[in-house]
């Protein structure tokens, strides 16, 4: 008698799936770590993902769904696999796990400044953009705004005062 | 797209008021988006040429998730929506049917644009309809950054040189009369605010906006004149718009289905 994997094994196993797909235009950061991943939901062999856009016009989102497609419709357990993309919730910078974080610095990103705690924080205009970046070379905080727009929708562009290096930040949204 | 709603079906009225709003709203995006886009390569600096390329890129996807909305509304398709149109049949405000003209033309339709745009969003992402919901409220977070270019240029041109100075009171000038039309009273409006879709009134939002930007425009232009929306803000057409429509139509039109 085969024994079949139950339903909460089988979800953790396409969560571990899911954490070997990279982010397409990040490679270094997977679509887990990157929060991009709202949920899953396993009905029999029919499995629902829900995917949450970092950005809305990312021309990456195409190209993930099929990945998540793909390799989730590799499962022996899944027959066919429905991506939706959503934006309930709406992705946010939180949504990148402490892992992911340190993935992008190894990447040569720096990660999404965190969000100022306290009674100053009101609105959504204090919450998008705040011109600061750890260096991801040499850890200083020294560093430059140049750009808040940058080679994709969700990178913004900095230099470093101590090393001297360009570099990229991951957008705060 | 696939976006589930847990509201009950709207009904014919309700629908067809809000494939309205979402077309009124998805062609300013298209439109502004492409606008934008024709400075890439050539913005007056290279972080500009970024900056502004990346700006289109938002709103064009933006306009993208609007029209996918309004797809599943209509039983329609989203580059039918977008490139299978003629220019009469676009209802985007009046403001976007001028070319893109110098630096300061643009920088003063994007700060007119902006302004608006954020209170529009901020109605909508308390519609009725849930998926115009969340989708504005996630609209809202990238549109920040847009608000902020538009207004670090209209400080710097306002507070620069005589000449950029001249060429943005020319450009919100010309634009200020049109730029009202993004709050241009819709077919059916009641509708959509008895419905809670469009939880505030067109009139109440351009009150709104105009409170918040004449005072700031009063510094820079002039005996600003009065100026509101007109009934026809979304239905009048120009050649610039023309030859912008024959430009994004081009890939559509020369081969039937084409993706890219």
């Amino acid at each position: 008698m085969v024994t079949q994997p139950t339903v909460d094994a089988r979800t953790e196993r396409v969560w571990a799936e899911l954490r070997q797909i990279p982010d397409p235009e990040i490679p270094a950061i997977s679509v887990v770590d990157l929060g991009v991943i709202g949920d899953v939901r396993l009905d029999g062999n029919h499995l629902e993902v829900d995917l949450l856009p970092t950005f809305i016009g990312c021309p990456a989102i195409g190209v993930m769904r099929e990945q998540i497609a793909e390799r989730l419709g590799e499962l022996g357990f899944v027959n066919d696999v429905s991506v939706k993309v959503t934006f309930d919730p709406p992705w946010t910078s939180e949504r990148i796990t402490p892992a992911g974080r340190q993935r992008l610095r190894l990447g040569g990103f720096a990660p999404p400044a965190t969000a100022p705690t306290g009674p100053a924080l009101i609105g959504i205009d204090q919450l998008a953009v705040l011109p600061v970046a750890e260096c991801p070379y040499c850890g200083s905080t020294r560093t430059t705004l140049d750009n808040p727009f940058g080679p994709t929708l969700c990178r913004a562009i900095y230099h470093c005062d101590a090393c001297r290096q360009p570099f990229e930040q991951f957008k705060r949204v | 797209m696939t976006v589930e709603s847990a509201a009950p079906p709207l009904d014919t009225d309700a629908r067809a008021a809000l494939a309205e709003l979402l077309l009124s709203v998805a062609d300013d995006e298209f439109v502004i988006g492409f606008w934008d886009s024709e400075w890439t390569g050539i913005a007056p600096m290279l972080e500009e040429d970024v900056a502004t390329s990346s700006i289109a890129q938002d709103e064009i996807g933006h306009a993208k998730a609007l029209y996918e909305l309004l797809a599943e509304l209509t039983d329609n398709d989203a580059d039918t929506i977008a490139f299978g149109r003629d220019a009469a049949d676009f209802r985007h405000a009046a403001l976007l049917n001028h070319a893109r003209g110098d630096w300061a033309f643009s920088v003063a339709r994007r700060y007119l644009y902006e302004t608006a745009d954020a209170i529009r969003l901020a109605a909508l992402a308390a519609s009725s309809h849930a998926p115009l919901a969340s989708l504005a409220g996630k609209m809202r977070r990238e549109e920040t950054y847009h608000l902020l270019h538009a207004d670090a240029w209209i400080r710097r041109l306002s507070d620069g040189a005589a000449d950029g100075r001249e060429r943005l009171v020319a450009g919100l000038r010309t634009l200020w009369p049109d730029a009202q039309e993004i709050f241009a009273p819709l077919e059916a409006e009641e509708v959509l605010v008895t419905q809670g879709l469009l939880p505030r009134p067109m009139a109440e939002l351009h009150a709104a906006w105009q409170a918040q930007v004449a005072p700031v425009l009063q510094l820079i232009v002039d005996d600003l004149p009065a100026a509101g929306p007109s009934v026809d803000g979304r239905r009048r057409r120009t050649d610039d718009f023309g030859w912008l429509h024959r430009e994004f139509t081009t890939v559509a039109g020369s081969e039937a289905g084409a993706t890219w």
